[in-house]
C-alpha cells in the first residue's frame, strides 16, 4: 500500500514525523495538514512523505509561499472545528508570520475571556550544523518561549517525535513543534501504536550523580556524548532531556539538581535570552540551597550562524564545550 | 417578513449601535472608559446590512473598530459597554477591551487589532467550513488601510486559489488613521481594484445604505455557498469620530465631513422607511426604544462589579488555567 511506511522495528526521526502525523490522521478525521511542498513532494525534508498518497488532497494541502496565510488560515480553521497541522518549512521563516505566533494565536483565548479555542500545531524544521547559513540554521525555540500562551515541543528521538506529536495534535492548546534538521537521519526504535508522551514531562535519559546536563532536541545527543567522555574522567553526568519548553518540567530539573548539586544547560539557541536562562533563574531562586557550584550555560554564541563548517562549529554547542564547562564546576 | 418590517428591525439595530457608541464616547469623557476606543459611528449600515444577509452560523471576523460587528451578531450593548468599563460582566470578562470585542455565541470570532491579521483567519474558517461540508461562509471586515499589508494579499490569493466561501468586506472610510488612503495607495479603490489580480469578483457599494449592503453581501454569500468562491466588497463609508479617542480628525476637510454627515446611514434608512410608508410615529417609537435600551445598558454596566482579579490567571490554556511549568 502506498502511504507512510510502517514496516520495520526501527524508524528515522524524519520518518517519525510523517508516522506521528499519520497515526493521528487515521484516528481523527479533523486533523488536516497544510504547508509549502508538503503534498506530492513529501516536504523539502521528506518529513511528510507518504501522507499525500495515504490521505489525499482533501487532507494534505499544498500552499503558496505565504507564511501568514498558512498560519492565519490554520488559526481560523482551528477556531472552527479543525485540528490543523501547519508546516513552516524552516523555523527561521516563523519571522514571516510572527504576528500570528506573538499576537494572535497565543492571545485569542485569553483576550476573548475563553470564548475560543485554538487547537493547532505549527511544525517547523529548526537548528543548525548543516551549513545552511544565517537564515536557514537558527535554533529559535527561545523566540517562542518569549510569548506566554504557546506550548513548545522539541523532541530528540524518533519515539519522542511520535509520542509528542500525538500529544501536540490532541492538545486543545496551540503547540509549536520544533523538528531538528540535524536529527532527521537519526534512527531509533519504532514505538508501538498508541504511543504518546505527555507534554511537559522531561526525561532522565542517562542517570548520574555529579552534574546535571540539561538539554533539548539536538543537544541531548551533544550532552550524551559529553557524558561518555566525562565518565572516562570519573565524572558521573546525569542527562535530562527537557522535551518541552512549555510546559517546563522544572520538577524533574530540580529533582536532578538535588541529586547532583551541579547544573550545566546545553542549548542550541543563542546564549542571550536562551531557554536555559529561564531554567537557571528558577533553579537559583528555588534550588539555591541544592547547588554546590555555579551554574554554567553552554549555548550558541551571540552571533548570526556562519556558513563555513569550522565557523559554525566554533559558535555552536559541542561536546568539547560541555566537557569544559563541567570540568570548570566539577571541583568547585 | 415584509420589507418594511425587516428594514425597521435593521434601523433599530443601527439606532442601538449609534447610541451605544455615543454612550462609549460620553463614558470615556467621564473617565469611566479607559485605554482607547475606535468608534464605529457612521459605519453601522455595513455591519447591520451584512449581518442581515448572513446565516446565524456564518463566521464574522472584525477589527479593533468592531463594536458594531459584535452587536450586529448579537452581543448586547450592556456586555459591550461593561467590557469597555472593565467590568466582570464584560463581553470578554474585561480581558479584551474595546479593541477585542468577541461574541463567539454568534460566531463573531473576534476583533483583531493588528491590521489585516484576521483576513487569513477568515480564509481558514471558510476552509474549515468547506472541509466540514457545512456551507457556512466567513466574512472578514477590515479598513481601507489593511489593503496595503501583506496578509491582505496572502489571504486573497489563498482564498481565490482554493475557491473558498469567504467574503472580504472593506469598510473604506477614506482614511487609514490620519492619512488619506488615496495618498498612500496605488489604486483608486484600494480593495476592489486589487481583486481582479486574484481573479476575484469585486463589488463597490454605498456602505451607508443598509439595503444596498445587505443585497451585495447576500449575493456574495450565495455565490460562496454555491462553490463559486470569494468576493471582495468595498463599502464606501465615513467615520463620524476620529480614528481613536485621541484624534479630533482635524485633517478632514469641513465640506467633506459635512457631505458625509448628510449621508448618515441612519438617515438613509429612515428615508427608505418613510418611502415604504412607515409612519413617523413608528420611527419615533423605535428611536425611543433604542434610547431606552442603551440607557438601561449604561446603567447596568455602571452598576456591575469590577473585573474579577482572579480572571488575570484564567483562560490562557484550554484547561482554563495559566500554568506554564510543571
Amino acid at each position: 500500500m502506498a502511504g507512510v511506511k510502517t514496516d520495520s522495528g526501527t524508524i528515522t526521526y524524519r520518518e517519525a514525523v510523517a508516522e506521528g502525523i499519520a497515526r493521528e490522521m487515521r484516528r481523527d478525521p479533523t486533523v488536516i495538514c497544510l504547508g509549502e511542498d508538503i503534498g506530492p513532494a513529501g516536504g523539502v525534508f521528506k518529513t511528510t512523505a507518504g501522507l499525500f498518497e495515504e490521505f489525499g488532497p482533501q487532507r494534505i494541502w499544498d500552499t503558496p509561499i505565504s507564511e501568514q496565510a498558512i498560519v492565519g488560515a490554520a488559526m481560523g480553521a482551528a477556531m472552527t472545528g479543525i485540528r490543523p497541522v501547519a508546516e513552516i518549512m524552516f523555523s527561521d521563516f516563523l519571522a514571516c508570520c510572527w504576528d500570528y505566533l506573538a499576537n494572535e494565536i497565543p492571545k485569542v483565548r485569553y483576550m476573548t475571556g475563553g470564548q475560543v479555542t485554538v487547537p493547532l500545531v505549527i511544525r517547523t524544521a529548526n537548528g543548525g550544523g548543516l551549513g545552511f547559513g544565517a537564515q536557514h540554521s537558527q535554533a529559535v525555540e527561545n523566540w517562542a518561549l518569549a510569548i506566554p500562551g504557546l506550548k513548545i515541543v522539541a523532541p530528540s528521538t524518533p519515539a519522542d517525535v511520535i509520542g509528542l506529536m500525538a500529544s501536540a495534535i490532541r492538545s486543545d492548546d496551540p503547540v509549536v513543534f520544533f523538528e531538528h534538521k540535524g536529527l532527521f537521519a537519526s534512527k531509533g526504535p519504532r514505538p508501538p501504536e498508541g504511543h504518546h508522551v505527555e507534554l511537559g514531562r522531561a526525561a532522565v535519559v542517562r542517570e548520574g550523580t555529579d552534574v546535571t546536563l540539561l538539554a533539548l532536541a539536538s543537544t541531548v545527543h551533544t550532552a550524551l556524548a559529553a557524558a561518555d567522555r566525562l565518565a572516562e574522567d570519573g565524572i558521573s553526568a546525569e542527562v535530562v532531556d527537557l522535551r518541552c519548553l512549555i510546559p517546563m518540567d522544572l520538577t524533574t530539573v530540580l529533582a536532578s539538581v538535588a541529586k547532583t548539586s551541579r547544573l550545566v544547560t546545553v542549548e542550541e539557541n543563542p546564549y542571550q535570552a536562551g531557554w536555559g536562562a529561564t531554567v537557571v533563574s528558577v533553579v537559583v531562586d528555588e534550588g539555591f540551597h541544592l547547588l554546590d557550584a555555579p551554574v554554567r550555560r553552554v549555548a550558541s554564541a551571540n552571533v548570526p550562524l556562519p556558513f563555513a563548517d569550522a565557523l559554525e562549529n566554533e559558535v555552536m554547542p559541542t561536546a568539547d564545550k560541555v566537557v569544559a564547562a563541567v570540568r570548570s564546576v566539577a571541583n568547585f | 417578513m415584509s420589507d418594511s418590517t425587516e428594514l425597521l428591525r435593521m434601523y433599530e439595530q443601527m439606532a442601538v449601535i449609534r447610541r451605544t457608541e455615543k454612550a462609549a464616547y460620553d463614558l470615556f469623557l467621564a473617565g469611566m472608559v479607559k485605554g482607547t476606543t475606535h468608534l464605529a459611528s457612521g459605519h453601522e449600515a455595513v455591519a447591520v446590512g451584512a449581518s442581515a444577509a448572513l446565516r446565524p452560523d456564518d463566521y464574522v471576523f472584525a477589527t479593533y473598530r468592531g463594536h458594531h460587528h459584535a452587536m450586529a451578531r448579537g452581543a448586547s450593548p450592556e456586555a459591550c459597554l461593561a467590557e469597555l468599563m472593565q467590568k466582570s460582566t464584560g463581553l470578554c470578562k474585561a480581558k479584551g477591551g474595546s479593541m477585542h470585542l468577541t461574541h463567539a455565541a454568534g460566531n463573531m470570532l473576534g476583533s483583531y487589532a493588528i491590521v489585516g491579521a484576521h483576513l487569513p483567519m477568515a480564509v481558514g474558517a471558510a476552509w474549515s467550513a468547506r472541509l466540514r461540508g457545512t456551507e457556512q461562509v466567513a466574512v472578514a471586515f477590515f479598513g481601507d488601510g489593511a489593503t496595503n499589508i501583506g496578509a491582505f494579499h496572502e489571504a486573497l490569493n489563498l482564498a481565490a486559489v482554493w475557491r473558498l466561501p469567504v467574503i472580504f468586506v472593506c469598510e473604506n472610510n477614506l482614511y487609514m488613521e490620519y492619512t488619506p488612503i488615496a495618498a498612500v495607495t496605488a489604486a483608486d479603490h484600494p480593495a476592489a481594484d486589487r481583486a481582479p489580480a486574484y481573479r476575484m469578483s469585486a463589488q463597490i457599494v454605498d456602505g451607508n445604505d443598509v439595503i444596498a449592503v445587505r443585497e451585495v453581501v447576500a449575493s456574495a454569500a450565495q455565490r460562496a455557498r454555491a462553490g463559486e468562491g470569494p468576493t471582495v466588497i468595498e463599502a464606501e463609508t465615513y467615520r463620524h469620530y476620529g480614528h481613536s479617542r485621541t484624534d479630533p480628525a482635524t485633517y478632514r476637510p469641513a465640506e467633506e465631513v459635512e457631505r458625509w454627515l448628510k449621508h448618515d446611514p441612519i438617515d438613509v434608512a429612515r428615508a427608505r422607511l418613510e418611502a415604504l410608508g412607515v409612519t413617523p410615529d413608528t420611527i419615533k417609537d423605535t428611536d425611543e426604544r433604542a434610547s431606552a435600551e442603551v440607557a438601561a445598558a449604561v446603567a447596568a454596566a455602571k452598576a456591575a462589579p469590577a473585573a474579577d482579579i482572579a480572571e488575570a490567571f484564567t483562560d490562557v490554556w484550554a484547561d482554563g488555567g495559566a500554568a506554564w511549568r510543571v
